[in-house]
């Protein structure tokens, strides 16, 4: 509810704004702070909150930002994007936490020719001549890669696979399948639960009886828990990984001691104040920590805030460039600035090294992801 | 599959399926009383997990305001309808059933809460919010629509459940809890490992089933609830007022799919909405024993619990399907084996 109130009063705030500095950059950010898609959407909003008190000016020109919330639903990110463009003439949009809302302002984004850093993952790019998109986050197959090598890594050879019968789950065993060939490990079996179930026993017994040196996760949250509660009852002593999907604090709750161990890949900012300081991600992580505590006085817990604040970094560093050419609120402005994004090189963000090119949706590489590990109920930086 | 998996499997499916017995026990139980085939049931026993997991991080669970604001809405109610009769002097003793004591019930836990109780006291403390909820629920949605056909009152008991699942995103939210362990014991029997939490879940179906049956012979109350099964019309008649029979059947109904809920809560994470697919699979025990007998409907669940577990050791993307396939050969058989009487359709 505050959130609401506080993107409200951005929006008014704003409008006064409008009249008084025609040349400003305005920025219009648009998440779920409510609906089924407010728990990831209102980290979202703190992380551009924070990152707004971290940069509020570029080259002298300063920078208005509008919040407007989608209540989780693709049709309200629609009007929202249109109204950001068509009366706010926004420079660039900025949004929103579910990846069908994303997709359809990225529609809104193409048709209008507005650039657009989308912070959920983005698939593919709408049908258009010309990409007006990019997004922040590392892609699911990325993911599983970095687990993969680190099996490789560690010696793992025969891998057992259980995890979610739906999209997540066949993702994650896709990428690990895909991981085969090149690192020499196989992949034995291919077991599936669903969210709502309240046994694996039968699964593992499988998973087991394949003798693997590992087990891979291919669930998320909580209930990513229960194969590896279950995998402990029944005596299982060999590695177990996952992805970025379990981390989050209830998790290591739930998990207790049979958690303990697990290795999964995630975006270095989760254990910032671990890395080695010559880490791409240290310094600019610890920033947006003490910035994020200034503008909401609670520590960072996730990983959703920091995609909010790395698409900033990415649009401020691109209009830096795209100010030598035009002024804010134009055609051109618009044009130099999606021209600027799409050519970004080398810019280090608190996920990952952004390095954007035409025709490709996201711009991150193998430095985006870390395996961090469950030690003593926290995540430990394991490189 | 070797006969040690097999043995495991077997162990694991008859736990699950004691945890279906029970909450298929309580469905047939306000079937055969109301005609009302309770589906939030599942979500009776999740909350009740869940409630037992906020009392035990010290949290007040939002369960205490939904009985409160149930309390609230069912006082009214009753209010609106004594007035209208013109049964001004039941007003007391509406009063005491609706407002008085769920507010007491839920006044009492908190102040326990406050105490730092011990784990026997926090299971109390859990059953003790969640059994008025159906009651209530009865009240404020069922009974205005008691003499409704069975498949107007499913249909409202199917929005029921979807409401619940919602006020349950809304207190708990989306995150699922596990709840520590009732006994660390476990035992090796003929070279399979049995947990101590195992045997208290079959334990614990076998002592409910062999309570019920007892209420059900020996007590009048029991007798009563039984004759207004068999026949509504001609149990009031003998002076059995059907409401107070569903009532009752609605609180031990409750206190069923609470003790399921306390006994899952340490053996698998329980979310807002877990309680669907284990209401729904006792269901399917439940027509087993053709939402009649209670000895057919603790089979059956068993029975769905050890189906669920071969099951998915066999093929577990597709689990489910053939858990719920059971139900076309047992409703093909049940169809041809019973004959179907003049009497139901007349009521």
């Amino acid at each position: 509810m505050r959130q609401k109130t506080l993107g409200l009063l951005a929006l008014v705030a704003g409008v006064f704004a409008a009249s008084a500095a025609q040349a400003d950059i305005t920025i219009g950010f648009v998440t779920s702070l409510s609906g089924n898609g407010a728990s990831i959407g209102i980290p979202y909003g703190r992380g551009i909150n924070a990152a707004y008190e971290y940069k509020k000016t570029i080259n002298g020109e300063t920078i208005r930002l509008i919040q407007l919330d989608d209540g989780s639903d693709p049709s309200a990110a629609t009007r929202n994007a249109r109204k950001l463009v068509e009366e706010e003439k926004v420079d660039l949009l900025i949004g929103t936490a579910t990846t069908p809302s994303t997709i359809a302002m990225a529609a809104v984004a193409s048709e209008l020719k507005v650039p657009m850093i989308s912070i959920s993952p983005v698939g593919k790019l709408p049908d258009s001549p010309e990409q007006w998109v990019v997004a922040v986050p590392q892609p699911a197959s990325l993911l599983v890669k970095i687990v993969a090598d680190r099996m490789k890594r560690d010696g793992m050879k025969n891998i057992g696979y259980i995890g979610f019968s739906d999209a997540w789950g066949d993702l994650v065993y896709n990428g690990a399948k895909a991981a085969e060939p090149t690192d020499d490990i196989k992949v034995q079996t291919n077991e599936r639960y669903a969210r709502t179930d309240t046994s694996v026993t039968a699964q593992i017994l499988k998973v087991m009886a394949a003798r693997p040196d590992a087990v891979l996760i291919g669930g998320s949250g909580t209930q990513g828990a229960l194969p590896l509660i279950t995998l402990s009852e029944r005596g299982f002593k060999g590695n177990t990984y996952g992805t970025v999907a379990l981390v989050n604090p209830d998790f290591v709750t739930v998990g207790g001691k049979a958690a303990e161990g697990i290795q999964v890949s995630a975006g270095p900012v989760i254990v910032a104040e671990q890395l080695p300081d010559e880490h791409f991600a240290k310094k600019i992580a610890l920033d947006f920590r003490a910035v994020y505590q200034k503008t909401h006085n609670i520590p960072t817990t996730d990983g959703f805030s920091a995609y909010s604040f790395d698409a900033w970094l990415i649009f401020a560093n691109a209009a830096e460039r795209a100010l030598k050419t035009a002024k804010p609120g134009t055609t051109e402005f618009r044009t130099a600035l999606r021209d600027a994004i799409l050519s970004t090189k080398e810019l280090p963000g608190v996920h990952a090294v952004y390095n954007f090119k035409p025709g490709a949706v996201t711009g991150v590489d193998e430095r985006a992801l870390v395996v961090v590990r469950l030690t003593g109920g926290a995540w430990k930086y394991a490189p | 599959m070797t006969s040690d998996i097999a043995a495991i499997l077997a162990i694991d499916g008859i736990a699950t399926g004691a945890v279906y017995a029970l909450v298929a026990i309580g469905t047939v139980l306000i079937f055969t009383v109301t005609r009302v085939i309770f589906i939030p049931f599942g979500d009776i026993a999740a909350f009740t997990a869940l409630t037992l997991a906020a009392v035990d991080a010290k949290r007040f669970p939002g369960t205490g305001a939904l009985v409160v604001a149930l309390a609230c809405l069912a006082t009214l109610i009753e209010l609106i309808s004594l007035l209208r009769s013109g049964e001004i002097r039941l007003l007391p003793r509406a009063l005491l059933f609706y407002l008085v004591l769920p507010l007491a019930v839920v006044g009492i836990a908190w102040l326990a809460m406050r105490m730092d109780p011990p784990l026997a006291v926090r299971l109390v403390l859990a059953l003790m919010l969640i059994t008025p909820i159906a009651p209530l629920l009865d009240r404020i949605v069922f009974r205005p629509i008691a003499d409704g056909t069975v498949l107007l009152l499913l249909t409202v008991s199917v929005a029921l459940h979807f409401a619940l699942v919602g006020l349950g995103l809304l207190f708990f939210g989306p995150e699922g809890v596990r709840t520590e362990p009732l006994t660390s014991f476990s035992t090796e029997f003929a070279g399979v490992l049995i947990s101590g939490q195992t045997m208290l879940i079959v334990i614990a179906a076998l002592v409910f089933s062999g309570l019920l049956y007892l209420f059900f012979d020996f007590t009048l109350v029991g007798k009563s609830l039984r004759a207004t099964a068999v026949n509504r019309t001609g149990s009031r008649l003998m002076g059995i007022r059907p409401a107070r029979a569903g009532t009752i059947a609605y609180l031990l109904g409750s206190l069923m799919a609470g003790v399921s809920g306390i006994l899952i809560a340490p053996v698998n994470t329980v979310f807002y909405d877990s309680g669907f697919l284990i209401g729904l699979k006792a269901f399917v025990g439940a027509i087993v024993g053709g939402m009649t007998s209670y000895p057919g409907a603790a089979i059956g669940a068993v029975g769905v619990g050890i189906l669920e577990s071969f099951a998915s050791f066999q093929s577990s993307a597709l689990k489910d399907v053939i858990v719920f396939s059971l139900l076309i050969p047992v409703l093909i058989w049940r169809s041809l084996a019973s004959l179907h009487s003049e009497e139901e359709i007349e009521e």
